[in-house]
């Protein structure tokens, strides 16, 4: 679908035993990191398409694998259209969990943007 | 949300001229006051607060596909339509592909809800990459109208 997607070599919404990621051998098993962290959706309109945008443009900044879930779905952070189908109105609780060689970094800037609201003003759309 | 419970199948169109982001907001938004969905009195300003809405980011949202929007008081529900244009328009995706399938919408202002619900429903639907191609290649309104009503039917409906 898309480059970013393409580079990281995978089937993003994939799920890998987490043994198998975080296995590996020597100073490789430092290479791939898995964080994740609960997030709440503070916007008053939910997560419309001017957050999703801007959370995919995070996300694309990235190395790691970055993956969004409620308790229907896990959906890939990277893309909008992705985002969009969790229809996460305010209050909705998401787990963020990121896997890969930036994941920690990744993680904290993904998380400051739910903590910063995404700098959304009370009257936007 | 399903496509019929906002889509105002009079206001699909299947040729969109229009070459420029505003043109096409412009000529879907009329499309809405041909349908009867919208007054026309309100077309100036409907245009006015999309565009002011994709001057903080913007709609479109990968493959092809825009979601141009905003909140006005003048709708009671949520409005909507579809539009295809062949040639594509530069709508600054964060992919970079020019778009060639719009969806409109306009909602009232206490209703986030419903307008989360819609794109839901449009960017669920959209996955499937058979049925994006199938809306950008239809030969016209109601074949537009059928793929849309033929999602509705096969998906899940929430």
């Amino acid at each position: 679908m898309t480059v970013a997607v393409a580079a990281h070599g995978g089937e993003l919404r994939g799920r890998q035993p987490r043994g198998v990621r975080q296995g590996g051998e020597g100073s490789g098993s430092m290479s791939e990191q898995m964080v994740s962290r609960e997030v709440v959706v503070g916007i008053r309109q939910g997560l419309h398409a001017r957050p999703a945008d801007l959370l995919a443009r995070e996300a694309r900044k990235w190395q790691s694998r970055i993956e969004l879930s409620n308790a229907a779905q896990r959906v890939d952070g990277k893309s909008i259209l992705e985002l969009l189908t969790l229809a996460a109105e305010a209050g909705t609780r998401l787990v963020v969990e990121v896997t890969g060689p930036d994941a920690r970094e990744a993680l904290e800037a993904i998380g400051g943007l739910f903590d910063s609201n995404f700098n959304e003003q009370p009257d936007e759309s | 949300m399903k496509f019929s419970d906002f889509v105002a199948v009079d206001a699909i169109r299947s040729h969109i001229d229009a070459d420029s982001k505003e043109g096409v907001i412009r000529e879907m938004a009329q499309s809405l006051v041909d349908a009867g969905s919208i007054a026309a009195g309100d077309l100036d300003g409907i245009v006015k607060a999309i565009m002011k809405r994709e001057d903080l980011g913007s709609t479109g949202i990968g493959r092809g596909v825009a979601v141009p929007h905003t909140k006005h008081p003048s709708v009671r529900r949520l409005v909507g339509t579809v539009a295809v244009s062949h040639d594509g328009v530069d709508f600054k995706s964060l992919d970079g592909e020019p778009v060639q399938l719009f969806f409109l919408l306009v909602s009232p202002p206490d209703r986030p809800g419903d307008h989360l619900r819609a794109l839901e429903n449009i960017s669920r639907q959209l996955r499937d990459d058979s049925f994006c191609k199938q809306l950008k290649s239809a030969k016209g309104p109601l074949e537009i109208q059928h793929l849309l009503e033929e999602a509705d039917s096969h998906g899940v409906a929430s």
